[in-house]
């Protein structure tokens, strides 16, 4: 019988128990359902559409060409589904909110896959977790899955080229990730919500309001998305290297 | 020969050892930041999520009041059940691929690649 690394396996456990403890009242940052009125959902719906498309396009196409990429997107669909929906608290502001994962899943899926698996995981937690909202899934999608996703990816892939080290590249891009999403909620609530007020006060006040919790919270949203990447570039590098994150040639043999 | 690369190698790890320093003591400087920034913004209600203490709440000022969700379950511990529900599944899922990704379809390390890769 062919013989499993324990520490591997004690890992995996690991993760699946630490992953039970999704706590039981989840309250972030998700446009809750009726705060946009109907013009602005539906303007955040169609612009969400072509995104999910896309990615459903890439998904087939990957798929087509090489099925050994598929436990990736099972792994990242499951961790961006609980990363969002758990909320952790933040002792210097005195509130809760929760990571996005998009900035992990651009980089190692690439955006338009990762909006794809974001788009799933907020209609679940709409329909089932009283978390979001049918009517601003669209807001939802575009604030978490395309801004993060591309976020993520676009910091990513240019402080790689720039040659910058990997874990430091992972951090600013879950970093960003997760300050674009919030930025991106930002816009979308006080264009929705100002009706015939000034939009730059409001815009202003939401932002702010968001610092004291989204601070810290994108710092270690960042610390996670670089740990992750390493992590994986050690273990599996041919698998990063399959999905062009990193070249062959940088792999230390 | 082999001396010159000897002293090349500690002087690469040396630098890797600074660069490391350095890079803890940024994520020192954007932790206590972050921490000074926040300290005065204390949340009137404990732990509360950010969509309660800001979206919510300025959507309220602004004469928005959120709906109730299509499926409402939040209601007493329903929405407990649902969460654990979903975090279980959640969980094996990505404990299942995380097992196939690291341990089932790794790359098999033969003995003497693994003795080579300790010396």
């Amino acid at each position: 019988m062919k013989r499993l690394n324990p520490a591997l396996l004690r890992c995996s456990y690991a993760v699946a128990v630490s992953l039970f403890l999704v706590p039981g009242n989840a309250l972030a940052m998700h446009i809750s359902e009726g705060l946009l009125p109907f013009n602005w959902a539906a303007l955040w719906f169609a612009v969400a559409i072509p995104f999910v498309g896309y990615g459903l396009y890439r998904l087939k196409k990957m798929s087509e060409v090489d099925l050994s990429f598929k436990p990736l997107v099972g792994l990242m669909a499951a961790v961006i589904f609980i990363i969002s929906c758990m909320p952790i608290p933040v002792p210097t502001a005195g509130t809760c909110s929760h990571p996005c994962g998009t900035g992990i899943s651009g980089i190692l899926l690439g955006p338009a896959i990762s909006v794809l698996i974001t788009a799933a995981a907020l209609l679940i937690q709409a329909l089932f977790l009283s978390h979001g909202g049918l009517s601003t899934w669209g807001a939802n999608i575009v604030s978490m899955g395309v801004l993060g996703s591309f976020a993520g990816y676009g910091t990513f892939r240019a402080l790689r080229a720039l040659r910058v080290n990997m874990w430091v590249a992972g951090f600013f891009a879950g970093l960003f990730a997760d300050w674009a999403t919030y930025l991106g909620t930002s816009i979308m609530l006080a264009s929705g919500i100002k009706g015939a007020d000034p939009f730059m006060p409001i815009f202003t006040k939401i932002v702010i309001s968001f610092i004291p919790t989204q601070l810290p919270l994108g710092i270690l949203e960042g610390a996670m998305t670089a740990g992750v990447v390493v992590l994986l570039a050690k273990k599996r590098p041919d698998l990063l290297i399959k999905m062009r994150v990193i070249k062959a040639g940088e792999v230390v043999l | 020969m082999k001396e010159r690369k000897v002293v090349a190698g500690s002087q690469k790890s040396k630098n890797k050892k600074q660069k490391n320093k350095h890079i803890l003591k940024i994520y020192l400087v954007c932790l206590l930041i972050s921490a000074l920034c926040s300290l005065s913004a204390f949340a009137a209600e404990k732990w509360a999520g950010v969509d309660e203490a800001v979206v919510d709440k300025i959507a309220k000022e602004h004469g928005v009041e959120k709906q109730e969700p299509f499926i409402n379950t939040d209601q007493g511990d329903l929405l407990l059940f649902v969460f654990l529900t979903a975090g279980t599944i959640g969980g094996f899922a990505a404990g299942y691929y995380w097992r196939i990704i690291m341990v089932e379809r790794a790359p098999k390390v033969t003995k003497n690649e693994q003795t080579n890769k300790g010396r």
